[in-house]
């Protein structure tokens, strides 16, 4: 326990306009653990997981990964936001696997992979190629090297988003409801990936609406509701005595 | 077992009469509006074929013109031209659609005015504003480091190049503008989130993918510009209309001319659409299916 933790989120808010999509989030995630996060849709934990890795903009609050603070840096008293070469740099060691896959449509499979190791990391193409290659036979689809996402199953191209981000060699991964865009004969085999990748110790934070998931997964679960963290605890505590209404109420229509 | 018993009982009885026509020959839909149509449009054609071909045109000029010398540099020179320009047109578009979208509000102004101004003025005017910049400013340059002589510098060549290169790159940062706007912003989002900077981005996953939806109209465009260099004859650039001028002020065969001048921009037309189909096949890559782009070879079948 005295390693220090892979992220810790200090009192983050973040504002639409007037609307409070996080309000004073604190969460901390050590390493190797799997975080679930639940909760009803536009409760903010797309906006939390898309804070870790800067895709949006936390209005106030800090968040740390690995010990480095995300995207400022401090100088006395203030917080200077970060240039956009530098949250780039930052963005390399968080993997983020998206709901809607989005693979890139030009690319085959194993140029989708080889991408951000040979683009943003410059590491030699030959190398990028040959973990490629082990990164699809590990999700199953070293047939499909060569196939572009448009030629793929919703399931395959979401088994090959998680190989491009696992890529780029990252200690931290997030998934953004990462089997709510599949049919559900498909949510089995990306659901299976991600099992074995949180067996071989990958701090992982989860948005899902798989309770099974997450309660099989999960090292922790977190319930959000209204950009708040209503409770969080062990998958034992949160999925199956809620001590919160509003987690129960929750479970329960999802359970239906 | 009863939807079974009870679907093989409701299908028709073949040996009833009135079913018993599985035999018949099955004849097409005849159009015969369609031929009356096409008769009509044939007629008018000939009609207007005959009239040209008995009208005060010496054909045997036409033929003799065509492959004439100055027909053929002013060829070359509105070929020349159009791909000078376009390139120009194009890298400005781009670099122009780029500073649009940019967060960076100095280089969004920026690109704002050049759209504004060269889309509000008349391309005539823009020519003629380049080739007469000499009296506006005598001498270019930076002063004390290098100076020349405005005449020299801006030549017909130059005030041409200048004139629609420029005018161009204001409609074709639109068109990337609108090909940018077209790639999903998860493709966006998932570039920045393997460590890809802003314009490392656009460069490797959006303007490849906007290719697609820039490209059939910027052909379109090429296809514009081959007929807009016609523009540079008042500012004296020897393209293909300005030497068929200088031919008919000398022998007064003024449509004999003309004609070949139309000609010969349908045969540069029509092989620029040909490279079009081809262009359009190789960013089509990734998008499964021919739905999207023309097959004008297959179409023709």
């Amino acid at each position: 326990m005295n390693t220090p933790p892979m992220v810790v989120a200090v009192n983050v808010h973040k504002y639409f306009g007037s609307l409070c999509a996080l309000k004073d989030i604190s969460i901390d995630v050590a390493k190797g653990e799997v975080l679930c996060v639940i909760g009803p849709s536009g409760s903010g934990k797309s906006t939390f997981l898309r804070c870790i890795n800067q895709l949006e903009k936390t209005d106030r609050g800090a968040i740390w990964i690995d010990g480095e603070l995300a995207g400022f840096r401090r100088v006395g008293d203030a917080l200077y936001e970060l240039n956009d070469k530098e949250i780039a740099r930052q963005r390399i060691s968080i993997g983020m696997v998206f709901q809607r896959f989005n693979l890139f449509g030009h690319m085959t499979a194993l140029e989708n992979i080889t991408e951000g190791p040979v683009t943003a990391q410059k590491r030699p193409r030959a190398e990028a190629v040959e973990e490629a290659l082990a990164l699809l036979n590990r999700v199953g689809l070293s047939a499909k090297r060569d196939a572009y996402p448009a030629q793929l199953s919703g399931g395959q191209q979401q088994r090959v988003a998680i190989a491009r981000a696992l890529a780029m060699r990252p200690k931290l991964m997030l998934f953004d409801e990462p089997t709510s865009a599949l049919d559900p004969e498909l949510v089995g085999e990306v659901l299976a990936a991600m099992r074995d990748l949180a067996r071989s110790g990958m701090t992982m934070i989860v948005v899902t609406h798989e309770l099974g998931f997450a309660r099989e997964v999960a090292s922790r679960v977190v319930f959000m509701d209204e950009g708040a963290v209503v409770e969080s605890g062990s998958p034992r505590e949160i999925l199956v005595r809620p001590q919160h209404p509003r987690t129960r109420d929750f479970i329960a229509a999802v359970l239906k | 077992m009863m939807p079974n018993s009870r679907s093989t009982d409701s299908r028709p009885d073949p040996r009833r009469p009135e079913f018993s026509i599985a035999h018949l020959r099955h004849v097409p839909r005849r159009f015969y509006r369609r031929w009356a149509a096409a008769g009509l449009i044939l007629a008018v054609f000939g009609f207007v074929a005959h009239a040209f071909a008995t009208g005060q045109i010496e054909w045997d000029v036409v033929a003799k013109f065509f492959t004439a010398t100055a027909i053929m540099e002013g060829l070359v020179n509105t070929v020349i031209m159009t791909v000078l320009a376009m390139i120009l047109g194009i890298f400005l578009g781009v670099v122009f659609a780029i500073m649009f979208m940019s967060p960076n509000p100095v280089l969004k102004t920026v690109a704002c005015f050049y759209i504004w101004f060269f889309r509000g003025t008349p391309l005539l005017l823009q020519l003629l504003l380049w080739f007469n910049l000499a009296l506006v400013f005598p001498m270019i340059g930076i002063p004390g480091l290098f100076e020349y002589r405005t005449v020299a510098v801006i030549t017909p060549f130059m005030a041409t190049l200048l004139g629609l290169g420029i005018n161009q790159g204001a409609y074709t940062a639109e068109v990337v503008r609108s090909g940018i706007l077209s790639v999903d912003i998860g493709q966006t989002e998932a570039a920045k989130a393997i460590g890809m900077t802003r314009l490392t981005t656009l460069r490797r996953i959006v303007l490849p993918q906007a290719m697609r939806v820039i490209i059939p109209p910027v052909g379109n465009e090429v296809i514009s510009m081959v007929k807009l260099t016609s523009m540079a004859s008042v500012i004296q650039y020897a393209e293909i209309l300005r030497n068929a001028q200088s031919i008919y002020y000398a022998n007064a065969r003024v449509i004999e001319l003309l004609i070949v001048a139309a000609l010969w921009y349908l045969i540069v037309v029509t092989a620029l659409s040909v490279g079009q189909y081809f262009l359009e096949k190789h960013f089509a890559k990734g998008v499964g299916g021919a739905r999207n782009r023309p097959r004008p070879v297959e179409r023709s079948l």
